[in-house]
């Protein structure tokens, strides 16, 4: 390939094409016009959001489904800044995203003008790494580096500041085929030693257990992972992130541990004597049934070295690409003797599998409980749920049962108004995915201005909004530990949930009964276009029984 | 207990702040902190005396290698390796004291860099624990000004932290 004379934001174009990115989620602004005016003489296809954050987290809604790194775009100054949240909501769930944000000119950089602040410097304790564009010649290097950075090792995000200046200089242009950068080589393959004692560990263990966490999508791990664990008659689990890789109806498979868990996976994690961690980092909330497990072995299988040993002591830590030391395991196993059976260890288990019917509740309510349930009984098998934060999180993490589709969620960080715009982008990767965002009342006011994204562009998502009328699950810490002093937790003064979908020209309804809400779930997943269902949750429905 | 760490960095804008704003936020305590480019002048190398734990000696390794910039971390061992730091000492020093001051530098490799009616800036370099003790010998002089740079260590013997090895 020759060169080609070009201006750097027309090379920006071309890198984006190089990389395969035929949609990016963005906001203009003055210090990105260059960019923009190069993008109108491309196909590729730009989704304008309602505001900067959500760039971000449709992007990386869009990268969690395609497994590669997506693109979002702001301005200089408040542009840029507005990302921060959903920078470091990517970042603390690994997601691969590469941002471009435009800078003020080069020479006025530091001046504090208008429009200008320090993107990279804020930004730096959120991304994998970051660039500040200066040298025009640099342009093709900094992006094929920032591409194979976040979508490498332990993804992440990766952002490029770009002055204005820059962005209008002239360059010769040439994509660079390969990447070499001899700071950074992701391990890949796990060491042998270690596969040997975590093998050993395997055979000797009586009540071993798999915890999936979120690594295993985004190292292509899941059909390994249940393919060991069937094998092997090892019984799962799975983290909030790791929801979905094990199939629900798998007889080996117990539900989400944690804080809010299933009884029966707390119960494995409380009595195994091998755990074997696949992609998960153990955050503080699902790790409080590990600690001060003396007796326990635990085998800790990472891409990231520095997760290894962090949260909880491994006693057996095996670095390495999942995929790759899945294989490595598998290879081993296939060449058992005899074949693992755990079945005492399973049958215990499963004494602890508890599956009550939620219960009737008053008139004009709705269980938030049976509603997942039976939302999820009509569910096509192929698709993506978006889960805010908050009560409406729990209940669809612990109800949902996932056959063969996506649970994304801000894990992580906990970043409410996360689920539409990730809707918004799963949607984008996947277009023949029923996605759904679950959101409550409180979440849904921070982002349903994303709506109008979604009738833009014709973007197919369903939003589901639990009302409450609280921020019920900051309402339940104060309820529970605070003396039920309830302060700033009333949402009173929102809006018809419903009359805001029709603004929209969005279909909508109320699900106030059993009756309503199946006659909405059916609407809802027979519509072709946005379609908005508010669930009359009890108000003071609790997540913690 | 400190630990003496030298981390070999790609020689760019904004490194540092990436190397130092990693210790801010992940809680680890610098001592002392030094840079300098190295033989390639593409590479910089930062020696970083930092207290903690072994666990949080683990994590400060662990959390370095991930930056990008970063190509390569080395913990030293006490015992093997020369450690120096350099210090500029101004203490009051009159005509009739300087014999006394200038028998105390001889003792401790000092050198008398500047000199004025009533004063006297000595120049040092050793390790942290012998520039305490020459501090301290100078101290009854009465101490007007010391800047110290942060420590530089080498490992003993024919072994070296560079980039190929």
């Amino acid at each position: 390939m020759s060169s080609e004379r070009m201006t750097v934001a027309r090379a920006m174009t071309e890198c984006l094409k190089a990389e395969g990115i035929t949609e990016l989620f963005g906001y203009p602004g003055a210090a990105i016009c260059p960019f923009y005016d190069e993008l109108y003489k491309t196909d590729i296809r730009h989704i304008l959001v309602r505001h900067e954050v959500n760039a971000g987290h449709a992007a990386s809604g869009c990268a969690r489904i395609t497994g590669k790194p997506a693109v979002c775009v702001a301005t200089s100054g408040p542009g840029a800044l507005n990302l921060i949240t959903a920078i470091a909501t990517a970042y603390m769930d690994s997601v691969p995203m590469v941002i471009i944000t435009g800078q003020v000119n080069s020479e006025q950089i530091g001046r504090d003008v208008f429009q200008e602040a320090d993107i990279t410097g804020s930004a730096e304790p959120f991304v994998k790494h970051s660039y500040l564009l200066k040298r025009p010649e640099d342009t093709a290097d900094v992006f094929k580096k920032a591409f194979y950075i976040a979508g490498t090792g332990r993804r992440g995000p990766v952002l490029i500041d770009v002055p204005f200046d820059v962005q209008q200089a002239k360059i010769d242009f040439e994509y660079p085929e390969t990447v070499d950068i001899r700071s950074y080589r992701p391990s890949t393959r796990g060491n042998g030693f270690q596969i040997k004692r975590a093998i050993t560990a395997m055979k000797e263990a009586e009540k071993p257990l798999i915890c999936a966490g979120g690594g295993l999508f985004t190292g292509n791990g899941v059909e390994l992972m249940r393919t060991l664990a069937e094998k092997t008659d090892i019984p799962v689990v799975s983290t909030m992130m790791g929801l979905g890789a094990m199939p629900s109806d798998s007889p080996l498979y117990y539900g989400m541990l944690g804080m809010h868990g299933r009884k029966a996976a707390n119960a494995a994690v409380n009595s195994c004597d091998t755990l074997f961690l696949l992609g998960a980092r153990v955050g503080d909330r699902a790790i409080a049934a590990m600690e001060h497990r003396r007796d326990l072995t635990v085998v800790h299988i990472d891409i990231d070295p520095a997760e290894i040993g962090k949260n909880i002591e491994a006693n057996i830590p095996i670095v390495g690409d999942i995929t790759l030391v899945l294989e490595q395991l598998l290879e081993q196993v296939n060449a058992f003797e005899q074949p693992l059976s755990h079945k005492g260890w399973r049958e215990k288990l499963d004494g602890f599998r508890s599956d009550s019917e939620p219960e009737p509740v008053e008139q004009g309510y709705v269980n938030p409980k049976w509603f997942i349930r039976t939302l999820d009984k009509y569910l096509p098998e192929k698709s993506v749920i978006v889960a805010d934060v908050g009560q409406n999180q729990i209940w669809t993490a612990a109800n949902i049962s996932l056959k063969q589709g996506r649970f994304l969620t801000s894990g992580g960080m906990g970043t409410m108004g996360y689920s539409l715009p990730a809707a918004i982008g799963a949607k984008c990767a996947d277009k023949d995915a029923e996605v759904i965002a679950v959101c409550g009342d409180g979440s849904f006011q921070m982002q349903f201005m994303e709506l109008a994204t979604a009738v833009q562009h014709g973007i197919n998502v369903k939003v589901i909004v639990m009302r409450n009328r609280y921020l019920g699950m900051v309402r339940e810490v104060q309820e529970r530990t605070y003396g039920n002093r309830l302060v700033g937790v009333s949402l009173d003064g929102s809006p018809d949930f419903c009359k805001v979908a029709e603004a929209y020209g969005i279909g909508n309804m109320l699900a106030d009964s059993e009756e309503s809400a199946v006659k909405g779930i059916k609407r809802l997943i027979s519509s072709d276009k946005p379609f908005l269902l508010e669930v009359a949750v009890p108000e003071l429905e609790k997540t913690i029984l | 207990m400190k630990h003496t760490i030298s981390v070999l960095v790609e020689n760019h804008a904004g490194v540092l702040a990436r190397v130092a704003g990693l210790f801010a936020r992940r809680g680890f305590n610098i001592d002392s902190l030094a840079v300098g480019v190295t033989d390639d002048e593409n590479v910089s190398r930062i020696t970083i005396v930092a207290d903690g734990s072994d666990y949080t000696l683990e994590q400060i390794e662990k959390q370095l290698n991930k930056l990008i910039d970063v190509i390569k971390v080395k913990t030293l061992a006490p015992e093997n390796m020369v450690s120096r730091e350099l210090v500029l000492i101004k203490i009051s020093c009159t005509a009739k004291q300087r014999p006394e001051v200038l028998s105390i530098c001889e003792l401790f490799r000092g050198k008398i860099s500047d000199i004025s009616a009533n004063s006297v800036t000595i120049e040092m370099s050793d390790n942290t624990q012998n520039i305490n003790n020459f501090e301290e010998l100078l101290r009854p002089y009465g101490i007007k000004e010391i800047v110290r740079t942060g420590t530089i260590a080498i490992q003993k013997g024919e072994q070296a932290v560079t980039v190929k090895n």
